[in-house]
């Protein structure tokens, strides 16, 4: 519901930012972006995952520090020396995925670092709680002030996340992709909450990948690609497919290039796939040729679902087969053994050694093959590293260079190229384009589609809806721990899987 | 127990809301009472085999003989709160009583001077560790564990072979670990109160409640603007300045003191702060259950002696006991989560 408030662009904005550019190594995360909040604004932040947004909200935050740049509150220049500062400035930051403390009550999440004192510098503990309650009940939730943060489901963390916001009157609420793990009802609370606080004149910047929403809280919105300000628009004057231009910056089919494949026999087929308290009762095939997306909100249990048939985790029961075969559970070896490869989420933590080269970290997999008695031949490992380089076409200075100085998107590359010399039949990804550029995408796409027409069956998770359309065969879709649908290719629109995967299909049909 | 909410919320799930705060405060009470039930039960069976045990001077000695450690497990318990830990205090006590011994032997300063002192250098031992761990960055076991050898070391060259010997050293000194108030000796009067005012400052003031957060969540604690370093730092500089207190009262009680003295006690320590269910993890616990547990530790050696078994069983005996609490403290975690997830959504 867009109220009336008339806004002039004459007045001084909230917030500002001014050439903002920001650097991780050899990674260029922003450059020269800017962007203004006014009061009583809610303003959206478009891009594509990895196009800096997440950069851009730290930076508002204090969290990083932009290597240039400046920042003016009220139009007065002001730096940020961490969290805390922002804080004081009347900006609050409502992460995606939620950071809460888990041993401690809600109520001291919520005031954490600022608590109320009586006499003598004392926690007006009594005070702590009454706040909260109060705030709990502004929100319209039963969640009682005392309870640990440890064993909330991602929705409520993010209402104690906004009940934090909500505590000190925040005049900037920066909130990123809030909405991403809500249920339909939750998500109009929200929305009422955010439109109270923003009609009382404070500043909102919304991330969603939703565009529906963008278009109906926000009255401008800002685009980046690539690290760089693309436009900043009314929404009035955009459509849909306007906004999405600006964002990919190029047509879907160069970005998706999805060959069709002959469908092969059955290569990897999870059965009953079961951890208690994570997923529940999981099955699923995936034939030669195929491409499957695993969709569905953070923390629905995707990974868990694809660590656990690969072996890294152990499942309490079900049984993962592979070309027909039981796999024996909770053992990478026996997978990798079978001809399953799985290429992690967290690259810098659990894909790649950074501080070794590339030749080593590609030839990781395979030590085994790469010499005889145990002992590895430096020669074959090269030849190795070489030939795979050459194949993703990676871009690099020297094979002993450490994998550490590798913009990310070719780190992404060195890991698929580990698990590609294995020369698997079933290759697993998670999250295989997370925080890497355009160009890189395209490329991690075509290489996928062509592996699979060659007959490699793919199971990919992903939370980049526009790459599970553009790229799967079959979306499968999971909810708190379970898979609630499946959907084909030609039936698979952004609509069908958001439906599935915040389980609004789920209480419907149980309506 | 604390204060009842019934003024606070009169929301419609203000009974849900208290089963599921009563049902979170048992857990975490749980630990406290079980130790403190283990600790009476041993008690009791050891005074009825031998009615000894529990003579005024029996009661004398148990009291005087945990005083130490409870003390030390206070100091420890704020370090491993933050997900740290200060291997180095055992060397701290050593070199602090070996220290302050030298320091007094032959003139009449007195115990106040002498706590000073101990307190003033062991707080310099912490902020060393402390500023290596929290602006160093370097990681928590290897920094204490150098300082346990650098202490040491220096500990043995200061004393080059000599001892300080009870004789030499001032009445008031001695008098304080002899001394008493209505028949309690000090030592653990001044535990007792050392004990009291972390417990309060961990529960009600700010500085406390962050180094629970620090542990809990690290980044967390980044993002809500929580000055890390300086927090870690100075639970660092506590730990120090407690093990260098702990020095003096050492001195105090046993009047002879060598180079070697409470060597290896780091590790005893530890081990009582985590059987009081201090999580090794950081950001569980209470210096009340460390406390408790520094008692069970020590009183189970005591009972040995009493009841005349050999002292090997009581290492044999801690190990088992910190080997039972980090597995209950695992079971227990799984379990309360899965319930409280199934208490919101069932």
């Amino acid at each position: 519901m867009p109220t009336a408030t008339v806004l002039t662009m004459t007045e001084v904005p909230v917030l500002a930012a001014r050439g903002l550019s920001k650097s991780f190594g050899a990674v260029r995360a922003l450059q020269d972006v800017s962007l203004t909040l006014h009061a009583g604004e809610a303003h959206a932040l478009a891009g594509e995952n990895g196009a800096g947004k997440s950069t851009l909200i730290k930076i508002l935050a204090g969290v990083h520090r932009p290597d240039a740049g400046r920042l003016l509150l009220d139009d007065a220049p002001v730096s940020f020396h961490g969290p805390a500062d922002a804080r004081d400035a009347g900006i609050a930051v409502i992460y995606q995925e939620p950071t809460l403390f888990p041993d401690l009550s809600i109520a001291e999440n919520i005031f954490m670092g600022r608590q109320p004192r009586r006499t003598l510098r004392r926690i007006d503990r009594a005070s702590v709680h009454d706040a909260t309650a109060a705030l709990m009940r502004r929100l319209g939730v039963d969640l009682g002030p005392d309870r640990p943060a440890r064993g909330l489901s991602i929705a409520d963390q993010q209402i104690v996340e906004i009940a934090k916001a909500l505590s000190f009157d925040a005049r900037v609420l920066i909130m990123d992709e809030p909405t991403a793990a809500l249920t339909g009802s939750e998500t109009a609370r929200l929305f009422a909450v955010v439109e109270a606080l923003r009609a009382e004149g404070a500043a909102v910047l919304f991330i969603s990948h939703r565009l529906e929403e963008v278009f109906r809280l926000c009255r401008r919105v800002t685009t980046l690609r690539d690290g760089r300000w693309i436009a900043t628009d009314e929404v009035a004057a955009l459509t849909e497919d306007d906004l999405v231009r600006r964002m990919v910056g190029r047509d879907l089919d160069e970005l998706y290039p999805k060959q069709d494949a002959e469908l092969g026999e059955t290569a990897l087929s999870v059965r009953r796939l079961t951890r208690e308290g994570v997923f529940h009762d999981v099955s699923f095939d995936v034939r030669r040729g195929e491409i499957v997306a695993l969709a569905g909100l953070v923390g629905a249990g995707r990974s868990e679902v694809v660590q656990a048939a690969f072996g890294v985790d152990t499942p309490d029961a079900g049984e993962v087969h592979v070309a027909g075969r039981p796999l024996r559970r909770g053992s990478p070896t026996a997978a990798m053994d079978a001809g399953v490869a799985l290429v992690p989420e967290d690259r810098r933590q659990r894909g790649l050694v950074m501080e070794m080269s590339i030749e080593r970290n590609i030839g990781l997999t395979g030590l085994g093959s790469l010499g005889s008695a145990g002992l590895v031949k430096r020669t074959l490992e090269r030849g190795r590293a070489a030939d795979w380089a050459a194949k993703l076409r990676l871009k690099y200075g020297r094979l002993t260079d450490d994998v550490g100085v590798l913009s990310g998107g070719n780190q992404q590359k060195v890991v698929l190229a580990k698990w590609l010399a294995t020369e698997p039949s079933v290759l697993i990804v998670d999250e295989p384009t997370r925080g890497i550029d355009v160009g890189t995408k395209a490329e991690v796409h075509r290489l996928l589609s062509e592996l699979a027409a060659g007959g490699l069956a793919v199971l990919m998770v992903s939370s980049d809806l526009p790459e599970v359309l553009g790229m799967a065969d079959r979306v499968l879709v999971m909810h708190e721990g379970r898979l609630v649908a499946e959907i084909p290719r030609a039936e698979a629109t952004e609509e069908s899987v958001m439906t599935a995967a915040t389980g609004r299909g789920a209480k419907e049909a149980a309506a | 127990m604390s204060a009842t909410v019934q003024k606070t919320d009169p929301a419609p799930a203000a009974g849900d809301e208290r089963s599921a705060r009563s049902f979170v405060d048992l857990v975490f009470r749980a630990r406290e009472l079980s130790i403190g039930g283990a600790l009476v039960l041993l008690i009791l069976c050891t005074w009825i085999a031998n009615p000894g045990f529990l003579d005024d001077q029996g009661v004398e000695d148990l009291l005087l003989n945990s005083s130490i450690l409870v003390l030390l497990a206070v100091g420890q318990s704020v370090v491993v709160i933050t997900r740290n830990i200060d291997l180095s205090v055992g060397s701290v006590v050593g070199l602090t009583a070996f220290a302050c011994g030298d320091f007094v032997s032959g003139t009449d300063h007195s115990a106040f001077v002498v706590v000073l002192l101990g307190i003033a250098l062991g707080t310099a031992c912490g902020l060393v560790s402390g500023l290596l761990v929290s602006f160093g960055k370097v990681p928590a076991l290897v920094v204490t564990l150098g300082m346990l050898y650098v202490i040491q070391g220096l500990d043995y060259w200061w004393a080059g072979g000599e001892q300080i010997n009870a004789a030499n050293l001032p009445d008031d000194v001695l008098s304080l670990g002899t001394g008493d108030v209505l028949g309690i000796p000090y030592l653990p009067l001044i535990t007792a109160a050392v004990l009291a005012g972390t417990a309060y400052y961990l529960r009600s003031y700010t500085g406390g409640r962050e180094l629970y957060a620090i542990g809990s969540n690290p980044e967390a604690a980044r993002l809500a603007g929580i000055p890390i370093r300086r927090r870690v730092l100075g639970a660092y500089a506590f730990s120090g300045a407690i093990a260098g207190f702990a020095g003096a009262l050492w001195l105090a009680r046993f009047g002879t003191v060598v180079a070697d003295a409470a060597n290896g006690w780091e590790l005893t320590v530890v081990s009582a702060v985590v059987v009081g269910g201090v999580a090794i993890t950081g950001g569980v616990g209470s210096v009340w259950g460390a406390a408790l547990g520094a008692a069970l530790l020590t009183t189970i050696g005591s009972a040995l002696v009493v009841l005349k078994v050999s002292s090997f069983w009581q290492q044999a005996i801690t190990g088992v006991l910190l080997l039972a609490a980090i597995t209950t403290d695992r079971i227990v975690q799984r379990r309360t989560t899965s319930a409280l997830r199934k208490r919101r959504r069932p």
